[in-house]
């Protein structure tokens, strides 16, 4: 019913689009049009497709419910009330005794039948009402076409509005995915305290299912976990932030456009290597590699370590740090470069003095835009780094991260309302609050200096 | 391919009949400039007297941008640019390749077009020339050339308050004034100026032209304008271009008013340009 609904629907605008620049074309060869024919057209469209489209969503959200309560509602005996499962159960053998009526019972058989109806019933409403509406629209505009009608300026507002509307999903995306994780994040807090969470030193999350269960009572501790992220992402800051940086200045000021032209690519190669692809590269070789190199020095080395994981995320963010760096400084006029060599300044002088001091927002952001892309790196920790909640600063220890207990906790057959599962939401929430920050700090940086050249 | 041949020596008459020329303090022979396959300026040789004012005039793209970009090897930082010729600063070739770089712009110093002071205090933009060029021995000294390089520039008594605060925030004429403050705190001896008045207002024009003025006292000005009122104004000679070519050159007041040449004439009552 909705395909033939959609068909309709398409029909209905191009026929509303035709006639009204049909219309509006004739007059226009009379005199002179306020707006182009085309804008009549498409005004007339928008008409129709606006609440067409509308009505189609209040169905989508109104029927299904309607079409299942006047279901249960012919089934005899005791109303079934709040039990969900119980409701579910019943409406799947409704359902299937409407696709196939054999072998029901009688009972079941006159709730399919309710069933049939109501769902006949709100299909008629929809193509009604809809085609009506949506004919409504087209005639009313179709009628209004004339020399005077502002056709241009009523589009135009409806093609704001539909920026509005895509703007709307991104920011309201966000804020849901921010409540959700707070209140799973604040259930959390009602099993365990959150002073403890966020001070406590020692994470175990294993709780014991049964009763009789040996010990595992459960540390949400989540101060290992945080020092673990924070080792990782410093180790890897130490890699791609210089790394990064000075590639970035050889390729925008060194570099002849061709080696450029060349190196960009490659390296922005670097940047579409998948995390796991990474994640075993280190696990395979850089953690061998920094074991053997370990036990030569005389060193004690786990063969899972944070210098492993570490140094092979630094390597994964490299092409970020010094991607956008370039940019930034590419984007420093040519003007501030003259004057400075036009003072007598060496290459290197002007770069130290001039350059980098213009571009310094933009590369404090490229860093933050860094450091939040280790943060939440996932896939290499997983695999290099291990799962052992160690509180220590040492790199050549296994550690662990947010992000993998994250992971971990969420993997497999949970209960939803255990304190386990939930310490999940918390840590994510913190995750985000964290990069949140960043960002704002970020942006604070870029702000206070922007503008400092033109 | 005539006019080629003839016109290094009108010049090099016009220059030789130069009044003000006392002491030659830059000279040029034969010059061609070449952007990749373009050849931008043909054969130029001209002299450049010392402290006084010498104002290139010539319709857009000309070469009198590129010729004044020769004379501190801007051109260098353009990799398709190549230069051939001689060009002497006090009898030094420039273009000598034992010659440093840094310190012919030491020498020479630069006003560009738009105002583009740092992105950093109006003293740390006075301050830089000093700073990489090892001139202040100590903090006082510092002080002293900054403060020395904005009242020749005529900006102290806008700045002294304020030195801290961000060149950038300056107006479009303090700007460009501070520019010429951080080129002569290097205390250069050729000042060159490549439309310096292009993008500021009439005021600040006129500011920066009676700072023009007086500057000639200390040092050797080139200055490239649009603008022939402007050239009357602040130059003593004057050096027409067209087409990559030196036309003609000579004091001002004779270019304006008996110009040897057709095509000076024609630029300069309006016909083209």
């Amino acid at each position: 019913m909705t395909s033939f609904y959609l068909v309709a629907l398409a029909v209905l605008t191009v026929a509303a689009f035709l006639a009204a620049r049909g219309r509006a074309g004739a007059l226009g060869a009379s005199g002179r049009l306020h707006s182009l024919p085309t804008y009549h057209g498409l005004l007339a469209a928008s008409a129709v497709v606006l609440p067409m489209m509308l009505v189609l969503a209040v169905y989508g959200a109104t029927a299904p419910s309607f079409v299942q309560s006047q279901a249960i509602a012919a089934l005899p005996g005791d109303p079934l009330g709040d039990d969900a499962l119980a409701r579910a159960t019943r409406m799947r053998e409704i359902a299937n005794a409407v696709a196939n009526p054999a072998g029901a019972t009688p009972e079941t058989l006159a709730a399919a039948e309710r069933y049939r109806a109501a769902q006949a019933m709100a299909d008629w409403a929809l193509l009604i009402v809809g085609i009506g509406l949506g004919g409504l629209g087209a005639a009313w505009m179709v009628r209004k076409v004339g020399p005077h009608f502002r056709a241009r300026n009523g589009f135009e507002r409806v093609v704001i509005g539909v920026l509005i509307a895509c703007a709307l999903v991104a920011i309201l995306t966000t804020v849901g995915i921010v409540f959700s994780v707070l209140f799973e994040t604040l259930r959390f807090f009602t099993k365990y305290s959150w002073l403890d969470f966020l001070t406590g030193l020692q994470w175990s999350p294993q709780t014991a299912i049964r009763e009789d269960q040996v010990g595992q009572s459960g540390a949400f501790g989540a101060v290992p976990l945080f020092v673990g992220t924070t080792l990782i992402m410093l180790i890897a800051m130490l890699i791609a932030a210089p790394v990064g940086l000075f590639s970035a200045i050889y390729m925008a000021e060194y570099a002849s456009p061709r080696l450029r032209g060349i190196a960009k690519p490659v390296l922005e190669i670097l940047a579409g290597v998948p995390t796991v692809v990474f994640g075993f590269f280190a696990a395979l070789t850089v953690a061998p590699a920094i074991r053997s190199l370990g036990l030569t020095l005389g060193l004690d080395v786990a063969s899972e370590s944070a210098l492993a994981a570490g140094v092979v995320m630094g390597i994964m963010i490299i092409p970020f740090v010094s991607s956008l760096s370039d940019d930034v400084i590419n984007a420093v006029p040519q003007s501030l470069r003259d004057g400075s060599y036009g003072m007598g300044a060496t290459k290197s002088e002007t770069i130290k003095k001039v350059v980098l001091p213009a571009a310094l927002p933009g590369i404090v952001s490229a860093m933050m835009l860094a450091v939040s892309r280790a943060v939440g790196e996932t896939m290499i920790v997983v695999m290099a780094a291990g799962l052992t909640a160690n509180l220590t600063f040492n790199p050549l220890e296994a550690v662990t991260t947010v992000t993998v207990q994250i992971k971990t906790l969420l993997v497999g057959d949970q209960e939803f309302d255990s304190a386990k599962t939930l310490s999940a939401f918390a840590l994510g929430f913190v995750l985000f609050f964290f990069t949140l920050i960043l960002n704002v700090v970020a942006l604070r940086i870029v702000k206070r200096y922007r503008e400092q050249y033109d | 391919m005539n006019s080629l041949v003839q016109t290094p020596k009108t010049s090099a008459r016009a220059a030789e009949s130069t009044p003000h020329s006392l002491h030659p303090k830059v000279v040029a022979k034969d010059v061609n400039v070449y952007y990749g396959d373009k050849h931008a300026l043909h054969d130029v040789t001209i002299d450049i007297p010392e402290k006084a004012v010498m104002a290139f005039i010539g319709p857009s793209g000309c070469g009198k941008s590129t010729f004044l970009r020769c004379i501190n090897r801007m051109n260098d930082t353009i990799s398709i640019a190549r230069v051939t010729g001689d060009i002497l600063i006090d009898d030094q070739h420039i273009y000598d390749p034992k010659l440093d770089v840094v310190q012919l712009r030491a020498r020479v110093g630069m006003v560009f077009q738009k105002p583009n002071p740092f992105p950093k205090s109006i003293f740390e933009n006075v301050a830089y020339g000093p700073r990489i060029h090892g001139l202040a021995r100590s903090k006082t000294d510092l002080e002293e050339i900054v403060t020395a390089s904005l009242q020749r520039a005529g900006l102290w008594n806008e700045v002294k308050d304020r030195l801290n605060e961000a060149g950038t925030g300056l107006s479009g004429g303090q700007q460009q004034r501070l520019c010429i403050a951080r080129a002569i705190a290097v205390s250069p001896e050729v000042i060159l100026m490549d439309e310096p008045c292009s993008a500021l207002d009439p005021i600040a024009t006129a500011r920066v032209e009676e700072l023009i003025d007086e500057l000639r006292q200390n040092f050797t000005i080139i200055i490239v304008t649009h603008s022939m009122q402007q050239a009357a104004r602040v130059s003593q000679n004057t050096a027409f271009f067209h087409l990559g070519i030196l036309v003609e050159t000579g004091p001002t007041d004779q270019i304006f008013t008996t110009p040897r040449d057709k095509r000076t004439q024609d630029y300069i009552t309006g016909r083209f340009g």
